[in-house]
């Protein structure tokens, strides 16, 4: 009762990344808390998959299991999480901020009448005195997120109402097993007892799901290529620098909306977040949507012919010239200069 | 063939994506006011698919329904001008201050008295609020099913709507009974242009204080042309718990709000010479920062 609850998102078999960022965070909330890390996983053949998720701190792992519960659908995943949180009365509940997360979500808020915040960048736990009521609230959940299209940051609280919910992006929190021998124990769901035949109107005729080839975050090294780069021939030249310097590829929306790239590849708020040690960008103008997503680089190269772009305002090195230009000469002088 | 009464949520936002000088104050933060308001861009995708399915099924109905402040009837004309029946504007004081499950439930109870809808379509997010939760909300309050990130409706069919999401990694055709919710995703086909004969029939439509608040010469004409008259709804117009609106129906709350400053911070400027970019590689390399 009253614990941190993460719903865990499953993707071919295995627990999502975002999921396990989490439970990660919950487990850090929980501990200040006082109270237990449980976890919800709705999905089919999920056979032995509590041995993924105990490692994370997990206390209690619910599971429900039935063949039709996945792929994903919004109705019946609603119906179980609504009904475990009215038994369970979950104080907080944290999901990712992904395509299955802002679907169910505000679903399951709704329902509860619980609030949700959506994309969160930092949650902690802090103290609220509302003066009107001269009432003081301890412990809530504060959650931070940017709003206006990244020009202000609010910190939402919830004092009320039960459990308080946000959504977080992939990549936003840290991941980390806190104990590969954790004890949690497991509880499976009777789950006709969950959902109704009215939850599977909703019918999915095809799926086509890519497996992401591009593992963005991990990279140490961002090239980032934009509008600017002028076609997709030229993006080439990203793929070259990325592969004497061992990074990835990534891209500004402009880029994936102009053909020149995946959209898989894209970085910033409706993209990936990313956070290397160096970030170059490249014919990138920096608008505040695409820098959401890089600017917490430890080191930022920008590229622009632009003196004035925007970009410039977060960079450690601006370089005012061509990409044509600059780009061979960095490829060049890296080839003769290390082994 | 059958005809669909389709209902486009739209909000008027603040251009949050064009932040221009004159937007920016002296300490490198935003102006609000500032901004110019505009339709929000994926309500402009949820039209498109509404205009589509009244291409395919003729005499069907495409009504915007908008909450805000009196001025937000600029964007039901603006819908009017590229192809919608008509609007409704949802404005009352007791609406300030609301948070996604208060505005739904707003948006939920006039929808009820509306009563006859048969597809409802939203944007999948709003760019000031960039919340992308007022969809879902709707459908579940209204006890109807939802399909987010909607790119393309294919078709109609013994009452059940074909449609392709755009998911984040990959795609799904799913079929969905009538009536429900679909928000439509930004990828999907943008809005036709506004069409110049609808621009001369409809640019005078106008909300009732509109038209108490100008100096209207042709009065008589609201009542020769009801489509002129864009119905306005108060709290008085639909049936609503007072306790569930605004911001004691909110059980979010905004404790503070940082503005985002813009500081340049203290850059090396390179130029693209062979010297500098030879010097900053150098540096890189010598710092273990690539290499
Ligand atoms: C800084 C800040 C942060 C906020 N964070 C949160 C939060 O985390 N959680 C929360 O619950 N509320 C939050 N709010 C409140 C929220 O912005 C408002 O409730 C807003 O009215 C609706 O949310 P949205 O703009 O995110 O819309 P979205 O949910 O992104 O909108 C999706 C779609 O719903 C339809 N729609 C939305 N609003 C209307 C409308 N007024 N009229 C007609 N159709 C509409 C449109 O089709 C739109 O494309 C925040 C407000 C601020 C100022
Ligand atoms: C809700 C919303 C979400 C968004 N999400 C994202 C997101 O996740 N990621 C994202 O990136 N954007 C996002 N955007 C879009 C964002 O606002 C910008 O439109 C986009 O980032 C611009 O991309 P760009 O910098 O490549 O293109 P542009 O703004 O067109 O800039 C091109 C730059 O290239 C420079 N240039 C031109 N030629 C050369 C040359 N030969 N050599 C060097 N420099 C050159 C120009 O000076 C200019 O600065 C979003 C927008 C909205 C409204």
């Amino acid at each position: 009762m009253n614990n941190v609850f993460v719903y865990c998102e499953i993707e071919d078999g295995q627990v999502a990344e975002v999921s396990q960022e989490l439970m990660t965070k919950g487990r850090s909330l929980a501990n200040e808390l006082g109270c237990q890390l449980d976890a919800i996983v709705i999905g089919s053949e999920l056979d032995g998959i509590e041995k993924e998720i105990y490692p994370y701190g997990v206390d209690t792992v619910f599971i429900a299991d039935d063949k039709r519960l996945y792929p994903y659908s919004t109705l019946p995943h609603t119906s179980i999480i609504v009904k475990l949180f009215q038994e369970q009365k979950p104080q907080i509940a944290l999901m990712g901020a992904s395509s299955i997360g802002r679907d169910l979500g505000p679903r399951v808020s709704s329902a509860l009448h619980s609030g949700l915040t959506a994309d969160c960048t930092s949650l902690i736990i802090g103290d609220h005195f509302d003066k009107k009521q001269d009432k003081n609230y301890e412990n809530l959940l504060y959650q931070i997120r940017p709003a206006f299209g990244g020009n202000i940051i609010a910190t939402i609280i919830n004092p009320d109402c039960r459990p308080q919910m946000a959504t977080v992006r992939e990549g936003v929190m840290k991941k980390e097993v806190v104990d590969p021998k954790y004890k949690g124990k497991l509880v499976k769901l009777e789950v006709a007892k969950y959902v109704s035949e009215a939850d599977f109107v909703v019918e999915i005729i095809e799926r086509h799901m890519e497996k992401s080839k591009v593992n963005m975050k991990a990279a140490p090294i961002v090239i980032a290529g934009g509008y600017g780069m002028g076609s997709k021939e030229n993006f080439q030249l990203l793929y070259d620098l990325a592969e004497v310097l061992g990074g990835e590829v990534g891209a500004s929306r402009a880029a994936v909306d102009a053909g020149y790239v995946d959209h898989e590849r894209q970085i910033g708020q409706t993209g990936v977040t990313v956070r290397p040690k160096l970030y170059i960008a490249c014919g990138i103008s920096g608008q505040i949507q695409h820098r959401a997503g890089m600017e917490e680089s430890a080191q930022i190269i920008a590229i622009n012919t632009d003196p004035e772009a925007p970009i410039n305002s977060v960079a450690d090195y601006v370089i005012t010239g061509d990409v044509a230009t600059v780009l061979p000469k960095m490829i060049k002088y890296y080839k003769q200069n290390t082994k | 063939m059958k005809a669909y009464k389709i209902i486009v949520l739209a909000k008027q936002v603040p251009d949050t994506r064009n932040v221009g000088k004159d937007a920016m104050k002296a300490d490198g933060t935003i102006n609000r006011a500032a901004l110019s308001a505009i339709f929000n861009p994926e309500d402009l995708n949820a039209l498109e698919q509404a205009l589509r399915i009244k291409d395919s099924f003729p005499g069907s109905t495409v009504t915007i329904l908008t909450m805000g402040p009196g001025r937000a009837a600029e964007i039901i004309r603006e819908g009017m001008f590229r192809g919608a029946d008509g609007g409704i504007l949802l404005t009352d004081r007791a609406f300030a201050g609301s948070d996604t499950l208060a505005t739904s439930y707003a948006i939920s109870q006039a929808l009820k008295k509306v009563k006859d809808y048969d597809i409802i379509i939203a944007g999948r997010q709003a760019i000031d609020g960039d919340t992308a939760q007022v969809g879902p909300q709707v459908a579940e309050k209204l006890g109807i099913p939802q399909v987010t990130y909607v790119e393309e409706v294919q078709k109609i069919e013994k009452g059940k709507v074909f449609m392709k999401r755009r998911l984040e990694r990959g795609v799904e055709t799913v079929s969905c009974p009538i009536p429900l919710v679909m928000t439509v995703n930004g990828s999907a086909p943008d809005c036709r242009a506004r069409n110049s004969k609808l621009l001369m029939k409809c640019k005078h439509a106008k909300t009732v204080t509109e038209l108490q608040n100008s100096n209207e010469d042709y009065l008589h004409l609201y009542n020769d042309r009801p489509y002129l008259n864009i119905p306005e709804w108060t709290v008085n117009d639909i049936e609503v718990e007072q306790a569930e609106l605004g911001l004691s129906g909110s059980p979010t709350k905004v404790k503070t709000v940082e503005n985002v400053v813009l500081q340049a911070k203290d850059a090396k400027i390179i130029s693209s010479s062979d010297n500098d970019i030879d010097e900053l590689m150098r540096e890189l390399i010598e710092s273990h920062t690539i290499g």
